[in-house]
C-alpha cells in the first residue's frame, strides 16, 4: 500500500499526515482492493454511507476525487475521497482546496461488516506475537462483543495494524509503553470487553458468554458519550484526551470495570467478603491465555497479603492487571498505587476485617504438607518479631506494599485464632468443603470445632419434641409434658406445634368425664344397686357392659369437650385443624348410636352391680374407666400424630430435594 | 552480603541458584552441592527430636579459606544455602538469620502463588528482588 504517493496517483497531490495515512490505509484494506488496486464498489459505498454524510455530499466527493471520472476507486481516489469526507464532516465544502490542510480523520459509523472484515486481518498481523494473542482463534465471542464497539475499532484498529510491527518484538518493555499509549484510552473507556476490539484476545479469555453482554453495554454507553474523540489525529492527543476524560493512568479501575469485576467475582464466589481460593483463581485466570510466568507475576503483585487466596480487591487488581496485560501493557514491577486493594475504600472495599481472617487452610493448600509445619517453625523461630507484627496485621489494609517479612509471620498465627470466629460469616459451604478436604493438623482442629458446633446446635432441638409428644404416662404426666412441649415447640415448626398444641386439651378432659360419669354414675348407681339385688346374675355382665358404655360415653363426652378445645387451639395453630375435625365426626358418629343405648343400659345395669363392694368397685371401675379413656385418647392422638408426621416427612423430602438441587449450584 | 544464594528442594534438586558472577559460578555451585552433605548430616543428627524443636537455622556449615557457608532448612526439607565471603567478617549471626528469614518468607510467598508448581525453578521477580538485596552488590 503506497501511502505517500497514493494521493498523487489520483491526479491531485495531497499530503497526508502519518495518522491519516494509517487510517486511510486501513480503510483502504477494508474496502477489499483487488489486484489492480481498485476498490470494491460495494464496500466503498458502505463506507461512504457510514460516514453519515448526506448523499449529495457523497456524490460530490466521488466527483471531486476523480472516481466518477475513472469509474472506480483506486488508491489515490480513495484517499482523496476520505480526505474530502473528513473535510465535509468538519464542515468545509467539498473542494480539493479544502483538503490541502490538516483535517481530522473521517468518522465512519456503524459498519459491522467493516469490523468483521478487519478481523481476518488480525490473525495475520498478530501471529507474530503468540504470547499475547493465543486466543485469537476463539473468535466466536468476538462478534457479539464487537458489535457495539462501533467507532473504536475504526481508528484503533488502523493504529493497531500500523502498530503491529512494533509489537512483534512483543514483550520488550521499553518499546511497548510508547506503542500502546493509545490503548489507555480504549482500556479505560470501554471496560474489559471492548478491549476485545483492540486485540481480539480477551474474548477467547472471557469464555463465559454472559460477560459479553454486560461490558458491551458499558462500551455502548461510553461510546455514545464520546463520539468525537475517536478520531483524534495524533496518538499524543489521544493520550491527553484519555487523561483528560478519565484523569487517570491505565492502572486505575473505572466504575464499569469494577462492576464487571464484581460480577466475575460473584460468579466464582457469591460472597463478596469471602476469598477466592488459589486454585479457583488459577483456573479462572488461566482462561485468559496469558503465559504462566506472567500470571504468576500478576498473582504476586495482586495477592498483597500473601495468603494464597484473593479477596475482592485483590481479585479486582489481578483482573485489571490481566486485562491490561492483554492489551499490551507491560506488567509493572510493583503494584501501582491505584491498584492497591486499600485504595478505593469508600465505595467498594467494606470488609477489612475479613481480609484479616483468611483461612489458614487456603494457605496450606498451596504449600507442601510440611510447609504447614514450616509456618509453625517459623513462628516459633521468630518469637520476637511477632508482637511487633501483630499490630501490623491490623494495619494491613493500609500497608499494602509487598513487604513480605513483617506480614508473613503473624498470618499463620492470627489466622487460626480469627478463623474460628469468622469462619461462619465467610462463605461456609465452599470453605468448609475445602477445609474438610484439605485440612492440616492445626487448622483441622478449628474446623472440626466449627463443624461440631454447627452440628451440635441442630440436633438438640428436634429430639426432645417427639419424645415429649410420644411419651406414655398417666394423664397428669401427660399434662405436664404436653404443656412443656407446647411451650417449647411453639417457636418451632407449625405442624409440630400444632401437634403439641393440640395435645393439652385431651388430657385435661379425662379428669372431667369421670366427674360427669360420676354424676351419671351416681344416679345410675342407685338404679344399678336396685337391679343388682334383683338380678345378681347379671352383675359381671352388666359391669363389663357398663364399663364399656361408660368408657364410650366418656369417650363421647371427651370428644364433645375435645372438639371445642381442639378448635380453639387449632385455630391458633391453624395447621392441622382438619384432621381433628374429621376425628371429631367419627367418634361422634360412632358414639351416636351407643349413647342412646347407654343411658338405658347404664341405668339398668349399674343398679345390679352396685351393692356388694360399692366403694372399692367404684374406685376400680373409675380407674379402669380412666385408663380406657386415656387409652382411647392416646390411640386417637397417636393416629393423628402419625398422619401429621407423614405430612412433615413429605415436606421434609421435598425440601431436601430442593436443597440437593440448589447445593451443586452453590458449591461450584 | 552473600556471594551466592541457593534454594534446594527436598529431593536435593536446585530450585534457585544465584551467585555473584564475578568469581565463577561453577565454583559456587560445587560448594553448594557439597554443603548439602553437611546439611543432611545436621538434619539427621537431630532426628530424635521432634520437628518443632529442630532448629531451622543450621548455622555455619563449614568454613573455607575464601568463604563461609551457612545453611537453613525448612520443615519441608527445602534447604537454603548462603555462601558468604570470608573477608566480610562484619556479618554477625543475627544478620545471617535475618537473611534466612527473609528468604524463607519470600519463598513461602512464591509457594502461595497457585501458578507455581512445587519443584519448578523459582522464577518469581519478587523473590529475585529479595535475593538481590541480599547479594553483594556487584555489577
Amino acid at each position: 500500500m503506497d501511502q505517500g504517493s497514493a494521493a498523487g496517483t489520483g491526479g491531485t497531490f495531497i499530503s497526508l499526515s502519518d495518522t491519516e495515512q494509517r487510517c486511510y490505509s486501513g480503510l483502504y484494506a477494508l474496502c477489499q482492493p483487488d489486484s489492480s488496486g481498485k476498490l470494491a464498489a460495494g464496500k466503498v459505498a458502505e463506507l461512504f454511507r457510514a460516514s453519515q454524510l448526506p448523499a449529495e455530499t457523497l456524490h460530490q466527493v466521488t466527483e471531486v476525487c476523480g472516481a466518477k471520472r475513472l469509474g472506480y476507486f483506486g488508491c489515490g481516489q480513495f484517499y482523496v475521497a476520505l480526505k474530502l469526507m473528513a473535510a465535509a464532516q468538519v464542515g468545509l465544502p467539498v473542494r480539493l482546496e479544502s483538503v490541502a490542510g490538516e483535517l481530522p480523520l473521517p468518522v465512519f459509523v456503524g459498519i459491522m461488516n467493516e469490523l468483521e472484515m478487519r478481523y481476518p486481518n488480525h490473525p495475520s498481523t498478530n501471529e507474530s506475537q503468540p504470547h499475547i494473542l493465543g486466543s485469537l482463534t476463539g473468535s466466536a465471542p468476538r462478534p457479539p462483543a464487537d458489535r457495539p464497539v462501533l467507532r473504536h475499532p475504526d481508528t484503533s484498529m488502523d493504529k493497531q495494524e500500523a502498530w503491529s510491527p512494533p509489537r512483534s518484538p512483543g514483550i520488550s518493555p521499553p518499546r511497548s509503553p510508547s506503542a500502546y499509549r493509545s490503548y489507555p484510552y480504549g482500556a479505560q473507556r470501554n471496560g474489559t470487553d471492548t478491549l476485545l476490539a483492540h486485540d481480539g484476545n480477551v474474548p477467547g479469555r472471557l469464555s463465559v458468554p454472559q460477560e459479553n453482554s454486560s461490558p458491551s453495554h458499558y462500551s455502548l454507553k461510553l461510546q455514545s458519550e464520546h463520539p468525537v474523540i475517536t478520531c483524534v489525529a495524533s496518538v499524543e492527543r489521544l493520550v491527553e484526551r484519555a487523561e483528560i476524560d478519565y484523569s487517570d493512568e491505565p492502572w486505575r479501575i473505572t466504575e464499569e470495570q469494577r462492576e464487571y469485576y464484581t460480577n466475575q467475582f460473584r460468579s466464582l464466589q457469591p460472597d463478596l467478603n469471602a476469598l477466592i481460593m488459589g486454585t479457583v483463581a488459577k483456573n479462572f485466570f488461566t482462561k485468559s491465555k496469558l503465559p504462566i510466568p506472567e500470571l504468576s507475576h500478576i498473582w504476586e503483585l495482586s495477592d498483597v497479603d500473601k495468603d494464597g487466596a484473593l479477596t475482592f480487591p485483590e481479585f479486582c487488581t489481578a483482573f485489571h492487571l490481566i486485562v491490561a496485560r492483554k492489551n499490551g501493557y507491560p506488567l509493572p514491577e510493583t503494584l501501582p498505587a491505584t491498584l492497591r486493594p486499600g485504595f478505593v475504600e469508600p465505595g467498594v472495599v467494606t470488609v477489612p476485617p475479613s481480609e484479616a481472617t483468611e483461612p489458614l487452610i487456603v494457605f496450606d493448600d498451596k504449600m507442601m504438607p510440611g510447609a504447614n509445619q514450616l509456618e509453625m517453625g517459623s513462628v516459633d523461630l521468630q518469637m520476637t518479631s511477632r508482637p511487633g507484627v501483630t499490630a501490623k496485621q491490623d494495619t494491613r489494609d493500609e500497608s499494602r506494599k509487598p513487604e513480605f517479612s513483617p506480614k508473613r509471620i503473624p498470618d499463620p498465627h492470627e489466622k487460626p485464632i480469627q478463623r474460628v470466629s469468622t469462619l461462619k460469616p465467610d462463605s461456609p459451604q465452599e470453605l468448609d468443603a475445602n477445609m474438610k478436604s484439605r485440612t492440616r493438623p492445626r487448622s483441622y482442629s478449628s474446623t472440626s470445632i466449627d463443624d461440631a458446633m454447627k452440628k451440635v446446635e441442630e440436633p438438640p432441638t428436634p429430639p426432645p419434641r417427639p419424645q415429649k409428644t410420644h411419651s406414655r404416662a398417666s394423664s397428669l404426666d401427660l399434662n405436664k409434658l404436653f404443656q412443656q412441649s407446647g411451650q417449647g415447640s411453639r417457636p418451632s415448626q407449625h405442624s409440630l406445634s400444632a401437634k403439641s398444641g393440640w395435645l393439652p386439651p385431651p388430657p385435661a378432659l379425662p379428669p372431667r368425664p369421670p366427674a360427669t360419669q360420676i354424676f351419671s354414675f351416681l344416679p345410675g348407681s342407685e338404679k344399678s344397686s336396685q337391679k343388682a339385688v334383683q338380678q345378681p346374675n347379671f352383675a359381671d355382665f352388666s359391669k363389663f357392659r357398663e364399663e364399656q358404655e361408660s368408657s364410650v360415653r366418656g369417650g363421647l363426652s371427651t370428644e364433645d369437650l375435645a372438639p371445642p378445645k381442639s378448635d380453639s387451639t387449632l385455630r391458633h395453630q391453624g395447621h392441622a385443624p382438619q384432621k381433628p375435625v374429621r376425628r371429631k365426626l367419627h367418634p361422634e358418629s360412632e358414639s351416636a348410636t351407643p349413647p342412646s343405648a347407654t343411658p338405658y343400659s347404664a341405668a339398668t345395669l349399674t343398679k345390679s352391680t352396685q351393692r356388694p363392694p360399692p366403694k372399692q368397685k367404684r374406685e376400680i371401675q373409675m380407674a379402669i374407666r380412666k385408663n380406657r379413656e386415656t387409652n382411647a385418647v392416646l390411640t386417637r392422638l397417636n393416629s393423628e400424630l402419625q398422619q401429621q408426621l407423614k405430612v412433615v416427612h413429605r415436606e421434609r423430602v421435598t425440601l431436601e430435594s430442593q436443597l440437593e438441587l440448589l447445593r451443586p449450584v452453590a458449591s461450584t | 552480603m552473600a556471594v551466592c544464594i541457593a534454594v534446594i528442594a527436598k529431593e536435593n534438586c536446585p530450585l534457585y541458584i544465584r551467585s555473584v558472577p564475578t568469581q565463577g559460578e561453577l565454583k559456587f555451585h560445587y560448594t553448594v552441592h557439597t554443603s548439602l552433605d553437611v546439611v543432611e548430616e545436621k538434619i539427621s543428627g537431630v532426628g530424635k527430636a521432634l520437628a518443632d524443636q529442630r532448629e531451622l537455622y543450621l548455622g555455619l556449615l563449614y568454613p573455607t579459606e575464601d568463604y563461609k557457608v551457612y545453611g537453613y532448612v525448612t520443615n519441608s526439607k527445602v534447604k537454603f544455602v548462603i555462601v558468604v565471603d570470608s573477608s566480610n567478617t562484619s556479618l554477625r549471626d543475627n544478620e545471617i538469620r535475618s537473611m534466612f528469614r527473609k528468604l524463607h518468607n519470600s519463598f513461602t510467598d512464591v509457594m502461595c502463588n497457585p501458578f507455581y508448581n512445587p519443584g519448578d525453578p523459582i522464577q518469581s521477580k519478587a523473590f529475585d528482588s529479595i535475593v538481590s538485596t541480599m547479594m553483594v552488590q556487584a555489577c
